[in-house]
C-alpha cells in the first residue's frame, strides 16, 4: 500500500513537471528590456532577444519599386474610369498599379480587380474596395499624419501584407448561438477569447469600441476623477470591457501596460508616456476607418466577405501594427510613393464610383 | 491498545547515530492506529454517524482515523443548501456551453454565473437568466454558510471549548458578505457582486481595482495584506520551530503553556537569541489568531469603503500624502480631451 502511493505519488509528481516545463509559455533568456519611466515606476517593456529577432523578421517591409520615369501625361487622361488616381502620371500610376499587385495580390495578379479585356471595367467588387482603400490609404496618410502614422505613413502593404484579405480583420461576435432549453446569459463574457487574450473578459469590446465613429468620447473611460464619489460611477462591467480593449491594444502592439501607462495611476494623463497620445488618436482612426470606409462597402462585398452578422471586416490596433508598437518595423515606405499621401483627383473628373461612397467629410 | 505502523527507516538507526535523529522530520513517519477507535470525551448530546476506519492515505496528512462524524440538522442543512447553490451554479455553466459535457470541462476555468444586470438594480428577483439565478445561488450559499457557523458554534460549546474558530471563521464570512451583500446593498445594485466562476472572479478583482483607481493605495487593503503575509510568516516560523524541538516534546506545545519543558526554553532562547525577542507558547497562538482574523476583517472594510466613500484610491493617496510623485520624465503629456480641438 504504502509502496503504491510513493509510486503514484512520485509519478503524479513527474507527470506535472513535465507539464509544467513543457505548456506554460516559459520565456527563454537572454531578455531585453527596455526602461520607458522613472526608476522604481516599473515601467519597462520586457521582451526576449530571440522574441524580438523573429517579430523583426516577420515584419520586413519590401523594397519600393523603381521610380518611374517623370513626366508624360496623367493617368486620368491616359486611361479611362480613373476616379481617384487621375492626377498622377500615367507612368507613376503603372508603378503603383505594379506596387498594389505586389502588396495585395501577388499570387492572383491584374485579373484578381481588373477584367482584363477593358481595364476600365468596375464589374468586380475588388476594384470597387481597392478604390476606396486608396481613397483610405491617402486619407489616412494626411488627415492622421499630424496624430497618429506620423511621416511613416501607410501602404496597402502595412495591412495586407501580401494577402488580398489582411491576416488581421475581425467581425462582430455574436457570441454562442444556443437554441436548444434554458438560455444561459454569458453577459457577452468568459470564452476564452483570442481578442482579450483568452481571458473571460467582454469578447466583443472590438464592436462597442472601435466600430461605433459617433461613440462618446468618454466610452473607455471608467475611474473617478475625483478622490470621493461624486455621481453615481461606472458599473465594474464597464472598466471589465475597457480592460478587454487594452489587452488587445498591449497584444497588437506587442507592449505591456506600461508602454503606455504609469500602472499606479491608469487612469492619469501626466504620469503617462507620450505614446499614449499616440494610442488615444489611434483609437479615433480606426473609428474613422472603420465608420467611414468600411461600414460603406458592406453592399460591395459579397456574402462571403461579411461576418455572421452581416457586417463588413473591420480593423483594429493588430491590423496594422502586428504584433510591433512600429508597424513593419518603423519603416518609411510612403515617401517612395507620393501618390499615397494627399488626394489625386484630377480636376473635372466625376466623383467617384456610386457604389463606393463619397469620401468621409475631414473630421 | 496502541500499534504503531509504517515505521520509519529513521528508526533502524545504528551504531553511535544519534538516534534522536527520527523526531527531526518534516513528513509524518508515524501513523497512530488504535485497536478500539477513539471516541474522545464524553459529551452530553452525542448524535456521531459512521463506522470509524483507519485510512493510511489521510493518515499521511492527519489522523489516520476517519468518523465518526457528527452531522445534526444544522450540518445536514447546510450541506443541502450548499449542494442547491454549487448545482445552480454548474448548471448555469452548463447551460453557457449548450449543455455539452466537452466544453463544460475544456472551458470550465473561464465559466461562470454572473450577477445581475446593472439595470436591474437591487431588484430582489430579475429573470431568472439575467441574475435571477444568481441572487437564488447567493441565498443558498449564504444560508449554508451561516448554518455551518452556527454549527461550529455549537459543537466547540458542547466540547466545552473556546469559541475562537467560529470567530475566526466569522471574519472570512464578513469578507464574503461585504463582497457580495453588503457592498452591492450600499451601493444600490446587485451588478456590483462577484461573480461565480473561476477566473471570471479573477477578472472582476483585477477590474475592480482598475475601476477604483488602484487597490493598492487602499489602507485597509495595505493592513489586509500585512495580515495575509504576516500570517504566513508567522505559521512558517511557528510551524519550524515545533517541528525544530519536535525531538524535545516540543509538540505538545499546549502542555508547555504552563509547564515549561527543554523544548520551549530552546525554542525561546533560539528566537532569543537570533532576534532579540520571542513570543511564547501561548502568545504565539494568539498573533497567529490575530493575524489570519484581521486578515478578513481590515480587507472587508476595504471593499466596503470602495466605491462607497472613495471612488479612486490613487487621488485618495495623493490627497492625504500617501502616493508620493516622481519626476517628469517625459514632456508634459495632456489630456487631449482636455484641449480645445484635441479630439479628432
Amino acid at each position: 500500500m504504502k509502496i503504491f502511493f510513493v509510486v503514484l505519488g512520485a509519478s503524479i509528481a513527474f507527470f506535472l513537471t513535465v507539464a509544467m516545463f513543457g505548456t506554460s509559455g516559459w520565456t527563454r533568456p537572454p531578455l531585453a528590456t527596455a526602461q520607458t519611466g522613472y526608476r522604481g515606476t516599473a515601467m519597462d517593456q520586457v521582451h526576449t532577444k530571440a522574441g524580438l529577432a523573429e517579430v523583426k523578421e516577420a515584419n520586413v517591409a519590401p523594397a519600393a519599386a523603381d521610380p518611374a520615369e517623370e513626366d508624360g501625361e496623367l493617368a486620368g487622361k491616359t486611361y479611362e474610369n480613373v476616379q481617384v488616381l487621375g492626377n498622377v502620371t500615367t507612368n507613376e500610376f503603372n508603378r503603383l498599379m505594379a506596387s498594389m499587385t505586389e502588396w495585395v495580390a501577388p499570387e492572383q495578379g491584374c485579373t484578381y480587380c481588373h477584367n482584363t479585356e477593358n481595364m476600365a471595367d468596375d464589374s468586380l467588387y475588388q476594384k470597387r474596395v481597392a478604390r476606396r482603400m486608396l481613397q483610405m490609404t491617402q486619407h489616412i496618410n494626411s488627415d492622421w499624419k499630424a496624430n497618429h502614422v506620423g511621416s511613416t505613413g501607410v501602404t496597402c502593404y502595412t495591412c495586407h501584407r501580401g494577402q488580398p484579405v489582411p491576416a488581421n480583420i475581425w467581425f462582430t461576435n455574436p457570441g454562442p448561438n444556443h437554441s436548444s432549453g434554458f438560455v444561459a446569459r454569458n453577459n457577452g463574457q468568459n470564452m476564452a477569447s483570442p481578442s482579450v487574450g483568452l481571458a473571460s473578459l467582454p469578447y466583443d469590446t472590438l464592436t462597442e469600441y472601435l466600430a461605433d465613429k459617433n461613440i462618446d468620447n468618454n466610452a473607455i473611460r471608467v475611474n473617478g476623477t475625483t478622490a470621493p464619489p461624486t455621481t453615481k460611477g461606472k458599473p465594474i462591467q464597464d472598466a471589465e470591457k475597457t480592460y478587454g480593449l487594452m489587452i488587445h491594444m498591449s497584444e497588437g502592439l506587442g507592449v505591456n501596460c506600461t508602454f503606455c501607462h504609469n500602472t499606479r495611476a491608469i487612469s492619469n494623463w501626466s504620469q503617462s508616456t507620450p505614446q499614449r497620445t499616440t494610442a488615444w488618436h489611434g483609437i479615433r482612426m480606426v473609428r474613422d476607418i472603420n465608420g467611414n470606409y468600411l461600414e460603406p462597402l458592406a453592399s460591395t462585398f459579397p456574402p462571403n466577405r461579411l461576418g455572421v452578422l452581416g457586417d463588413v471586416p473591420k480593423v483594429n490596433c493588430t491590423t496594422c501594427h502586428n504584433g510591433q508598437n512600429k508597424p513593419l518595423n518603423g519603416v518609411n515606405m510612403v515617401d517612395s510613393y507620393p501618390e499615397l499621401t494627399k488626394s489625386t483627383v484630377l480636376a473635372g473628373t466625376p466623383p467617384a464610383d456610386p457604389t463606393a461612397p463619397a469620401p468621409a467629410p475631414n473630421p | 491498545m496502541v500499534g504503531l505502523v509504517a515505521q520509519s527507516p529513521g528508526l533502524a538507526l545504528e551504531g553511535n547515530q544519534n538516534a534522536m535523529a527520527y523526531y527531526q522530520n518534516i513528513f509524518t513517519e508515524v501513523q497512530v492506529r488504535p485497536k478500539v477507535p477513539e471516541l474522545g470525551v464524553p459529551v452530553a448530546v452525542d448524535h456521531r454517524w459512521g463506522k470509524p476506519f483507519n485510512s493510511y492515505l489521510l493518515g499521511l496528512f492527519g489522523n489516520g482515523q476517519v468518523g465518526p462524524i457528527y452531522i445534526g440538522y444544522l450540518g445536514a442543512l447546510s450541506a443541502v443548501c450548499f449542494l442547491i447553490a454549487f448545482e445552480i451554479v454548474g448548471l448555469n455553466m452548463l447551460a453557457s456551453v449548450n449543455w455539452s459535457p466537452i466544453q463544460f470541462v475544456r472551458q470550465l476555468p473561464w465559466l461562470a454565473l454572473e450577477p445581475p444586470l446593472p439595470k436591474h438594480g437591487l431588484k430582489i428577483l430579475p429573470p431568472l437568466n439575467e441574475g435571477g439565478w444568481w441572487l437564488i445561488t447567493g441565498f443558498f450559499l449564504t444560508s449554508s454558510i451561516m448554518l455551518w457557523w452556527v454549527r461550529l458554534y455549537r459543537r466547540a460549546r458542547a466540547l466545552g471549548l473556546g469559541t475562537h474558530v467560529p470567530w475566526a471563521f466569522a471574519s472570512a464570512i464578513w469578507l464574503y458578505l461585504v463582497l457580495g451583500f453588503i457592498r452591492p446593498i450600499l451601493m444600490g445594485s446587485w451588478s456590483e457582486a462577484v461573480p461565480f466562476g473561476i477566473f471570471p472572479h479573477l477578472d472582476w478583482t483585477a477590474a475592480f481595482s482598475l475601476r477604483y483607481g488602484n487597490l493598492f493605495y487602499n489602507p485597509f487593503h495595505m493592513l489586509s495584506i500585512v495580515f495575509l503575509y504576516g500570517s504566513t510568516l508567522l505559521f512558517a516560523m511557528h510551524g519550524a520551530t515545533i517541528l525544530a524541538v519536535s525531538r524535545f516534546g516540543g509538540e505538545r506545545e499546549i502542555d508547555q503553556i504552563v509547564d515549561r519543558g527543554t523544548a520551549t526554553e530552546r525554542a525561546a532562547l533560539f528566537w532569543r537569541w537570533t532576534m532579540g525577542f520571542n513570543a511564547t507558547m501561548e502568545s504565539i497562538h494568539r498573533w497567529a489568531w490575530w493575524f489570519a482574523v484581521l486578515t478578513t476583517l481590515t480587507g472587508g472594510i476595504g471593499i466596503l469603503l470602495t466605491g462607497t466613500v472613495v471612488d479612486n484610491w490613487y487621488l485618495w493617496a495623493v490627497k492625504h500624502g500617501v502616493a508620493p510623485s516622481y519626476p517628469q520624465v517625459y514632456a508634459p503629456i495632456v489630456d487631449p480631451l482636455s484641449v480645445p480641438g484635441g479630439a479628432q
